[in-house]
């Protein structure tokens, strides 16, 4: 019977296998980040890694994110194939000289002759206060620019299947993970295998609305999913995974089948990837009428520290399910359900 | 190698960047070069007395003053003149310019328009071939800006902890556009800095390309044998203005003593005059022949074909 249930892991097990496999098979991959050789090893991602291939492919570095960040684009011109873990998202922000005007640039400014293959790996915090300077999710400042991969996955099938394609392309990628994501269960194949850039994943299927989730929003869009079905509303939620480039295609389809097209980000609304997903597909479907779309996302807001007050600040499955509710039925109907948690949440417990 | 076929190569790389720099100096007004150019005129001494000491495997980094560096270090002349007039022969498909000159081939490895930039490309560079145990060495060149940014300090940081086989070298040509060292930095003095991570470092106060070459031969010898990295300042002068091809030798922006002390020990001048007539026109004038030879190719390239603007910015 055991041969028949599909293997279980982690998002924290799938990127310590990828990591793995890919430092067995290929010599140029190495590991660097603040923490890195931690006993905690990143929330369990990089553990073991430091006594099974040596300090000098797994090692911890000083707090200099900006040097760092260079420091591993010049390994990488140099053949080697680093990932840069960043506990916060946040800390980002230090490198992106190094981030924006190097490593999305090489390839192009230097007419192809040189390559950064970097993988810069960024944590989104949330929970248990981690307030505005360590819970912010910067993955459209990336997407904005050409010259660098940006990636979310969800699943802990996607984490290792797209850290795999990540480890084998030639360009800079951020990986955008997500601190309630690493705890989460689901089927990894124990094999190597990958998951291409630029496609998104449809993940339930549904009549009535199409639901794009991004990161951790994909797990309280299928929550909020489950309230739509109890009015006789089915979603088709759609996991874009891969952030630059985006499978456009695959979200101008859905809508044209349901009609309604409700974008979720975990990030900001303004100026964002939600504002460039909903102008592709209306792009993409110029001239077909009809169609309804909204966007929800943070509040416009920093991060409020205190649980109260951070609890309003994100989406939830209900307000999700709200918003789907008067995309499907029109502004005039109230309806606000109740039921669906988000245990990922609230059995968080820090310090981080 | 003697004393005498020293001064030979240093004059002749010297020489080739002089000539280079000011037929491009010449060529600028003619609006063919549309890049904007930052010449290294006066400060030939620093590129050149540090690349004669590296190894044709060993690699460099650099900044937007970039054209010296490229030579010294092997560039294909050709490519960066196509380069410089955005020809589809450049050594960036003309898709860089002046400021992003490349050449893996030589070990130039690339520059930037960021001040402070590719030090840590140096760094990352230099940690790869240690890991890989290779004898590799990096150099890597900027200028008196550099070291106000935080970057310059964390590459020494991380250098030193990995006693990695890096040479850092620092032009101080005084100058960040029109503003003095004494008006940014509370310490005149740069190489300094490596004590404070145990980094030795050195001064080459006049820019003595001799001296400089000396210092550098040691430094390499010593990260070579893996006693981790080295600092060198080296004071030079910019004769041309911060970007273009105009003199900048005296007021407005700078005293006219000042730029007459630098004319007056120019390495360039110092080193003729201990070459032998013959020699001396036999290396100058194979090196006008080289460059005449590299503008007449750039003007002959075809620019890029349009489809260019959309190749190179991401992998298969």
């Amino acid at each position: 019977m055991g041969d028949e249930m599909p293997r279980e892991a982690t998002y924290s097990d799938a990127i310590l296998e990828a990591t793995t496999h890919a430092m067995e098979t290929d010599p140029s991959v190495i590991v660097c980040g603040i923490g890195v050789p931690d006993p905690s090893g990143i929330y369990g991602t990089t553990i073991g890694l430091q006594e099974r291939f040596g300090v000098g492919r797994v090692f911890d570095t000083p707090l200099s994110e900006d040097a760092m960040t260079g420091i591993a684009i010049g390994a990488a011109m140099a053949g080697l194939h680093p990932i840069h873990v960043h506990l916060r998202m946040d800390f980002v922000l230090l490198a992106m000289n190094q981030l924006i005007n190097v490593a999305a640039k090489c390839r192009y400014m230097y007419g192809g002759r040189v390559t950064v293959p970097l993988v810069v790996r960024a944590i989104i915090g949330r929970s248990w206060g981690q307030g505005p300077q360590h819970s912010q999710a910067l993955h459209s400042l990336f997407t904005h620019v050409p010259g660098i991969r940006v990636v979310a996955p969800t699943t802990p099938f996607d984490a290792k299947g797209m850290l795999a394609t990540a480890l084998r392309s030639q360009d800079p990628v951020v990986f955008v993970e997500h601190r309630m994501l690493h705890g989460q269960r689901g089927h990894v194949p124990a094999e190597d295998y990958t998951v291409p850039f630029g496609q998104a994943r449809l993940l339930t299927e549904g009549d009535h609305v199409t639901i794009v989730g991004v990161s951790h929003m994909v797990l309280e869009c299928l929550r909020a999913r489950r309230h739509l079905l109890d009015v006789g509303i089915a979603a088709e939620v759609i996991d874009p995974v891969s952030l630059s480039p985006l499978d456009i295609g695959a979200i101008a389809e859905s809508t044209r089948k349901t009609r309604r097209l409700l974008i979720v980000d975990h990030a900001w609304v303004g100026s964002g990837l939600s504002a460039e997903i909903l102008a592709q597909v209306v792009e993409t479907l110029d001239g077909e009428e009809g169609i309804r779309y909204r966007r929800v996302g943070f509040a416009p807001t920093p991060c409020p520290t205190t649980r109260v007050l951070e609890d309003a600040f994100y989406p939830n499955p209900a307000s999700i399910a709200e918003a789907a509710h008067t995309l499907v039925n029109g502004s005039d109907t109230s309806w606000s359900p109740t039921g669906e948690t988000s245990p990922e949440i609230e059995e968080f417990r820090g310090p981080f | 190698m003697s004393r005498a076929d020293l001064r030979r190569r240093l004059y002749r790389g010297m020489y080739r960047i002089r000539h280079a720099e000011e037929e491009i100096a010449r060529i600028y007004p003619s609006d063919k070069i549309k890049s904007p150019v930052h010449l290294s005129v006066g400060q030939e001494s620093a590129s050149v007395g540090v690349c004669e000491a590296l190894r044709p495997g060993d690699v460099v980094f650099g900044t937007y003053r970039g054209h010296a560096l490229y030579l010294a270090k092997g560039g294909d002349i050709r490519a960066m003149i196509a380069e410089l007039y955005g020809k589809a022969t450049g050594c960036a498909g003309g898709k860089g310019g002046s400021m992003h000159l490349v050449d893996p081939d030589a070990g130039v490895m690339g520059c930037s328009a960021v001040v402070a930039t590719t030090i840590p490309h140096a760094v990352g560079y230099a940690y790869a071939a240690k890991l890989r145990g290779e004898d590799t060495a990096v150099a890597v060149f900027f200028g008196d800006g550099a070291v106000e940014e935080g970057v310059f300090h964390e590459s020494l940081n991380f250098a030193a902890l990995h006693k990695l086989p890096v040479l850092f070298v620092c032009e101080n040509n005084l100058y960040a556009i029109h503003t003095h060292q004494r008006d940014r930095q509370p310490l005149g003095a740069i190489y300094e800095y490596g004590a404070i991570y145990d980094i030795p470092g050195r001064c080459i106060e006049d820019g003595d390309v001799f001296e400089l070459h000396d210092a550098a031969v040691t430094a390499l010898t010593a990260l070579r044998e893996g006693k981790g990295p080295r600092l060198i300042e080296t004071r030079v002068y910019r004769w041309k203005e911060h970007v273009g091809p105009n003199d900048e030798l005296g007021p407005p922006h700078r005293p006219a003593a000042e730029a007459q002390e630098w004319v007056d020990r120019d390495q360039l001048a110092a080193l003729a005059e201990l070459l032998d007539e013959g020699e001396r026109a036999a290396v100058e004038e194979e090196a006008e022949r080289e460059i005449r030879d590299a503008i007449e190719f750039a003007e002959a390239s075809p620019f890029p074909d349009m489809k260019a603007l959309y190749t190179d910015i991401l992998g298969s």
